[in-house]
């Protein structure tokens, strides 16, 4: 697994995109702080951008590689490998390749602007851990849907699609159920709901992190008293990590069954 | 060496194997025929464990394959359609597929043999289709193992890199090695091969020697015994 690790990961290194994609997030980086000048506001900013552009380059790179390495897939697959290793090879290497750009991209110009010395090192770094979650999550999610669709068009749609749902439309059904339900109590409900969507709940930790909870009004005085105690750190970073896992292990279970 | 029994395999709603039966020992090169889409390269895709049978088990070198990978060590296998990674260079693919399997290879007299030096520098998606399947060949037979299959291995190939293919085909049974090769060139397959495997409606229709071929089907010419199975 390590060995197609290297040459996947490699191979994205060799990529126009993961330059693309590391520039871009240093260009927002400089800019940001150059506007701002505050490491804390830059990291509020960053966080809008990165919950939802992560998932979004997460997923169409997921896709966008499981197709075009097709041929590279097949090669090893009559090579004495076990298959499962073969993708997660292929999965670890654009995810970590990416999680490289985003942490590199981000991390070089706010240690440049003295975020050793700053109190706002730990919401920063908690921004990466869940920048990294998210890369992870939907770029398993998004080989996921390349495996089970054969025609590109399609999976680049059904991938496009869930990306949409889970960044857009989810929280509109979220906030229409809120006002059709309004008489009721809802406190439960809306953390449960929280926790079914990896991008809310990275808005919401990243949020309450940064105590700026205010901004969520009544909800946030629950969400506040849920996610701002340890528990509720640790039950998110394992919803995060199931979110993680699970498509991870349907990958392995799915690909054992293919044929190619 | 392999042993396939009861194999069945569906397509969707399309039966490709319906209980195909297939024993093969050491030490000859065995050619799998029949028609288009009469499931050969299921069934070469099936023993590598490419494909999964719905029923069926299959044992290479007594060993039952399904789940199994480790035995992939003992096959060289030469694809149909020669599609590699178009973004690296050959050299840098060969030096991969010897850093996967880890075992000694000799690609150096391979590609001597084709004439590929020139293209060692050249991108894999700049390649011709016959140099491609050139390339294809040296990562095939650079291995020393004692199973190897081949999917059309003729596939695009000039008069000289045929001869010389043929060449490499007897240096290695030679050795005492197995062949299990698909073609639809006859006078390759005649040339060739040992014994004839020849599929029809996803089961073994007729395996034997070329000569029995000839006299079950009252042809003197392998083409035409061939034609002459093929329409009952």
């Amino acid at each position: 697994m390590i060995k197609i690790l290297k040459y996947s990961f490699y191979d994205l290194m060799r990529s126009r995109w993961s330059y693309v994609y590391f520039l871009f997030y240093l260009l927002l980086g400089f800019v940001l702080l150059f506007l701002n000048n505050e490491l804390s506001k830059a990291v509020i900013t960053l966080m809008n951008v990165i919950i939802v552009l992560v998932p979004l380059i997460g997923t169409i790179f997921g896709v966008m590689y499981f197709y075009n390495s097709k041929e590279f897939t097949e090669l090893l697959l009559a090579q004495p490998i076990k298959r499962s290793s073969i993708f997660f090879g292929q999965y670890l290497g654009v995810a970590g390749s990416l999680t490289m750009s985003l942490v590199l991209g981000l991390g070089i110009p706010f240690a440049l602007y003295g975020l050793f010395e700053s109190n706002a090192i730990w919401d920063f770094s908690l921004l990466l851990i869940t920048g990294a979650f998210l890369t992870m999550i939907f770029t398993a999610l998004a080989f996921n849907i390349a495996l089970s669709n054969e025609n590109k068009i399609k999976g680049f749609g059904y991938a496009v699609l869930v990306w949409l749902f889970l960044a857009v439309i989810y929280d509109g059904l979220f906030l229409m159920s809120l006002i059709v339900f309004e008489k009721y109590p809802l406190d439960n409900f809306s953390l449960i709901a929280t926790m079914f969507n990896p991008i809310d709940l990275s808005r919401t930790l990243i949020l309450l992190k940064l105590d700026i909870s205010a901004l969520l009004g009544y909800t946030g005085a629950i969400f506040k008293q849920f996610f701002g105690t340890n528990l509720g750190l640790m039950i998110s970073i394992v919803m995060l990590t199931l979110w993680t896992i699970i498509p991870v292990w349907r990958l392995g279970y799915k690909s054992k069954r293919k044929d190619f | 060496m392999i042993l396939v029994e009861n194999l069945y395999k569906k397509f969707g709603k399309i039966p490709v194997l319906t209980g195909l039966d297939l024993s093969i020992h050491g030490g000859d090169i065995f050619a799998v025929l029949g028609p288009n889409g009469s499931g050969k390269t299921t069934l070469i895709k099936a023993v590598l464990g490419m494909v999964i049978p719905d029923k069926g088990t299959i044992s290479v070198m007594d060993t039952r394959i399904k789940n199994q990978w480790k035995y992939r060590q003992q096959i060289n296998y030469l694809p149909q359609i020669a599609n590699f990674p178009g973004n690296l260079r050959v050299k840098e693919l060969i030096e991969m597929i010897k850093d996967i399997r880890q075992m000694p290879s000799d690609e150096e007299q391979l590609i001597a043999r084709f004439g590929l030096e020139p293209f060692l520098d050249k991108k894999l998606s700049n390649l011709s289709g016959g140099t491609k399947q050139k390339v294809n060949i040296v990562l095939t037979f650079m291995f020393d193992c004692p199973l190897i299959i081949l999917d059309e291995p003729t596939n695009g190939l000039d008069p000289l890199a045929l001869i010389r293919l043929k060449e490499l085909i007897f240096e290695e049974k030679a050795k005492g090695k197995t062949f299990l090769i698909t073609s639809h060139i006859m006078q390759f397959v005649e040339e060739v091969s040992d014994e004839v495997v020849y599929l029809l409606e996803g089961k073994i229709y007729f395996k034997g020697s070329i000569s029995a071929l000839k006299i079950k089907t009252n042809q003197t010419n392998f083409e035409h015994a061939i034609a002459a199975i093929s329409t009952p």
